[in-house]
């Protein structure tokens, strides 16, 4: 499905990513752990188009993303939930949903969609005439899914779901993004928690200083000595 | 002195409101634009003048009012067009600085081939409409057709903006504007959909003003700073503290001048202003400062 | 005390020379070019004023403001108090100063900058305009107004010297000088660095102990009063004031454009700009005026020709040189001694 080869990025002079291939198969949950400032959030960033690569390809189903505009990779079926949720916080939670249905494409399955998305999280049918900044981080982190879902995509990102959020509201995001997976959707997680997330991935990538350090089953990297040392402290 | 509490005093109260609407539509494009694009148009009020000279042109060629009213709204939408692609896109990177005087330039540039084009001479359409008068106050027709008809562009916008998608996009953008791609949004597509309707309000407002107003290639320094300092005193950026804002300055004006003389009404006005501004410099409702 | 470099020296000493020489090359002409050059001093060190505060990001359309101020009050105390303009000119720069900072504290304080700023200021400029106009029994409304003349029109009680060019000239320079004094001074104090490092990151600056507030109001003060100066000896010189001329939005955005198009960054960028706009403006006039087919297909609105022509190399200078013409040759000319340094080194 998703496919990176050789890739390099960075900010400016400052490059981030070195090399970087991995791959993503239809219906498979990956998960990429790594310390702070890894390059793990810049991975996203470049796969989403937001920042562009330095060198290096990349496909989505086939369709090379280097070639096309930041705003035309939504359409190819990657959605982005970002870092910090981003949700816009003065508009109202449905306007947020509805600017996820911007694409042509997607405004004309608009009602199927939103429909489905009020079934998975009935808390933001509730809430739905409420403006974003007022919700929990729970209920962010659900308008902020929905909002990627909105397009229709086949592969989801996830940027640090769990990041800012209480201990217990933390276990409800991983059981969101469990569920996403269980409709079917293709699912690409960056995580600091990594106990976590590799209790659900299928295949997992470390990330160490830009580069891939290791890769392997989510049950391998669990058991690997390394990774549980230096990030599970264990 | 005739600052009692009596008929005239009413009737410059309800003549602030009047104004108010007029006011309120000339803020409300100057906001849209500077909270999507995050540039203040210096030549906003040139660009009402443009639609004014626009209007009178075609009326004075034989067509009938409505239609040069929407000559002069498409011209003034086509203006915010190219103002944008023309000279705010190459300087969107640059210092705030050169964005305010890069229009302050097409300010000079458009009051200048405005005295070029059509002379120093006052021109007016002749449509006079005559005026309400109730018990013993009077009201000019043009000025409560202008308030009814910016009240109505105003809800309409409204509506435009809280239910299409680009609509939508385009408040969204004035939120977070670095995730736009992420929803599939180009926002340079935005931003000249945004100049545009920028643009088109303040050809609305030409018309409204041809109704009132004797043309002049000068008439924008009469109405700019007025317009700049209500979405100050909103809050740049923020619409409804635009209204807001201007439908206090009205009341000011319309008061201080029925009270003392014009412009001192406009100055009584500005230190109002300034009072405000010592107090709350973001604005009375401004978030983003 | 600062140290001259030689063709500092050389060039002082020519400015110095300049009426004279002025005298032996054009004899026929000599009032005009000796106003052109007033002009251009008088107006170089209002926008070396401007500089003082607009290069630490602080971006004001207010100055029409105090120049407006400046002239105005040392006029109406003259005309109307009988107040000599060396009380005048000082009472008139307090007041300026005073708005700049009743103004400037809540601005910094609470840290409005960019495009909110320069809108507040230009309401400054707008409701100092409208007073001028609204005072009209006094000010002359929008047609102006003059100081009243004092004997034969050369006064040094009253501060009249346009009769004499050539003393006129030695004022304005001399003003000038002083301009660039105050500006290297603010420039070598501590004040820069504290600024500079104030407009990076204030947050930044706030919290190794540098009062951002503070720093900011002094630099807004000289700059408020250095306009306020020049306003009022411009009054001086030209024996007219008006509030297109000296006060309004026409010169705040003059004065920024100058500014810009000379170079922000450099010492003697604001009086490059003010010799660009000057000799432009006066270029585009003679030519204007004296071509026929012009006049003819224009008639008197003619003369907004130049405003044109001035607007649309504005526009163009932001685009294409926003680093303005001094700035833009300095920089041209270090890459280049830059390429010739680094040459060598390859050769060995």
């Amino acid at each position: 499905m998703l496919e990176l080869a050789n890739v390099d990025a960075g900010y400016g002079g400052f490059q981030a990513l070195f090399g970087i291939s991995m791959s993503v198969k239809p219906g498979e949950a990956v998960a990429v752990i790594g310390a702070n400032g890894a390059g793990k959030t810049t991975l996203l960033r470049i796969i989403s188009g937001l920042l562009p690569m330095s060198s290096g390809a990349m496909t989505m189903n086939g369709v090379p993303l280097r070639e096309i505009p930041p705003h035309k990779v939504i359409a190819t079926g990657i959605a982005h939930v970002p870092e910090g949720r981003r949700l816009f916080p003065r508009l109202s939670v449905e306007n947020n949903l509805k600017i996820g249905a911007y694409i042509p494409s997607a405004r004309a399955k608009f009602s199927e969609r939103l429909a489905f998305i009020y079934e998975l999280f009935p808390r933001l049918k509730e809430r739905r005439s409420q403006l974003a900044g007022t919700l929990s981080g729970g209920e962010q982190q659900m308008c902020a899914i929905g909002r990627a879902l909105m397009s229709g995509p086949k592969l989801l990102l996830f940027d640090e779901p769990s990041m800012g959020l209480a201990p217990v509201i933390v276990a409800q995001v991983f059981e969101l993004v469990r569920r996403i997976r269980s409709e079917g959707y293709t699912v690409l997680i960056v995580e600091q928690n990594v106990r976590q997330v590799l209790k659900f991935a299928d295949r997992g990538y470390l990330l160490e200083a830009g580069r891939i350090k290791t890769s392997g089953t989510a049950a391998e990297m669990l058991a690997s000595d390394d990774i549980r040392e230096a990030y599970m402290g264990l | 002195m005739q600052c009692e509490l009596d008929i005239f005093f009413l009737e410059a109260v309800l003549n602030g409101l009047l104004l108010a609407g007029l006011l309120a539509l000339l803020a409300l494009g100057l906001n849209l634009v500077f909270g999507v694009i995050d540039v203040v148009w210096i030549c906003y009020a040139e660009l009402v003048m443009v639609g004014m000279y626009g209007i009178n042109y075609a009326y004075k060629t034989g067509a009938p009012f409505v239609v040069a009213a929407l000559f002069g709204i498409l011209l003034v939408a086509f203006a915010g067009l190219l103002l944008h692609q023309l000279v705010i896109r190459p300087v969107l990177e640059s210092a705030p600085i050169n964005q305010l005087l890069v229009t302050g330039g097409v300010l000079f540039v458009l009051q200048a081939a405005a005295t070029l084009a059509f002379g120093i001479d006052f021109k007016t359409l002749g449509i006079r409409l005559g005026s309400l008068n109730i018990y013993d106050m009077s009201f000019a027709y043009s000025r409560i057709i202008t308030f009814a008809v910016a009240s109505a562009a105003m809800l309409v916008l409204w509506l435009f903006l809280s239910r299409s998608y680009i609509g939508i996009a385009i408040r969204a953008i004035a939120q977070d504007r670095q995730i736009m791609p992420l929803m599939g949004v180009d926002h340079r597509t935005i931003y000249l959909v945004t100049s545009a309707i920028g643009g088109g309000l303040a050809g609305l407002a030409a018309v409204l003003m041809v109704l009132q107003y004797d043309i002049y290639p000068q008439i924008g320094q009469q109405f700019g700073p007025l317009i700049f300092m209500i979405c100050v005193l909103g809050g740049l950026g923020s619409m409804i503290g635009g209204f807001i804002a201007a439908f206090l300055i009205s009341e000011f004006i319309a008061i201080g001048g029925s009270c003392f003389a014009t412009e001192w009404g406009y100055a009584i006005a500005f230190l109002f202003f300034m009072i405000v501004i010592f107090i709350r410099p973001q604005g009375l409702f401004g978030g983003k400062a | 005390m600062m140290r001259l470099s030689r063709s500092a020296l050389i060039g002082l000493a020519v400015l110095i020379a300049l009426p004279f020489l002025i005298r032996f090359f054009f004899a026929g002409s000599e009032r005009y070019y000796l106003h052109l050059l007033i002009q251009i001093f008088i107006w170089a060190f209002i926008y070396t004023g401007w500089s003082i505060m607009g290069r630490f990001g602080l971006t004001s359309l207010g100055h029409g403001a105090f120049t407006g101020i400046g002239a105005y009050g040392c006029v109406l105390l003259w005309n109307y108090v009988g107040l000599t303009p060396w009380f005048g000119i000082p009472i008139a720069i307090v007041a300026a100063v005073l708005v700049a900072l009743l103004v400037g504290y809540p601005c910094f304080h609470l840290r409005i900058t960019g495009h909110y700023f320069a809108l507040l200021t230009l309401a400054l400029t707008e409701f100092v305009r409208l007073c001028i106009v609204g005072l009209r029994d006094y000010t002359g409304g929008s047609l102006g107004t003059q100081p009243k003349r004092y004997g034969d029109g050369f006064s040094l009680y009253a501060l009249q010297f346009e009769t004499d060019r050539v003393i006129s000239f030695y004022i304005a320079l001399a003003l000038w000088l002083a301009g660039l004094v105050v500006w290297m001074w603010v420039d070598r104090s501590m004040d820069r660095y504290a600024l500079e490092a104030a407009s990076q990151d204030e947050e930044a600056a706030a919290s190794v102990g540098i009062d951002v507030t503070r720093e900011k109001l002094k630099v807004t003060a000289i700059s408020a009063a250095m306009c306020a100066l020049g306003g009022a000896v411009y009054g001086q010189y030209q024996m007219y004031i008006g509030p297109d001329t000296i006060a309004g939005l026409g010169v705040s955005l003059n004065i920024v454009f100058a500014v810009i198009a000379g170079g922000l960054w450099v010492m003697l960028g604001p009086t490059v700009g003010a010799v660009f706009t000057q000799v432009l403006s006066e270029v585009l006039r003679v030519t204007i005026q004296s071509t026929a087919g012009l006049q003819s297909a224009f008639g008197s609105s003619v003369l907004a020709l130049d405003t044109l022509i001035y607007g649309l190399l504005l526009v163009l200078f932001i685009i294409y040189m926003p680093k303005g013409i001094l700035g833009t040759i300095l920089e041209r000319r270090e890459k280049k001694s830059a390429s010739a340094r680094a040459a060598p080194a390859n050769a060995v």
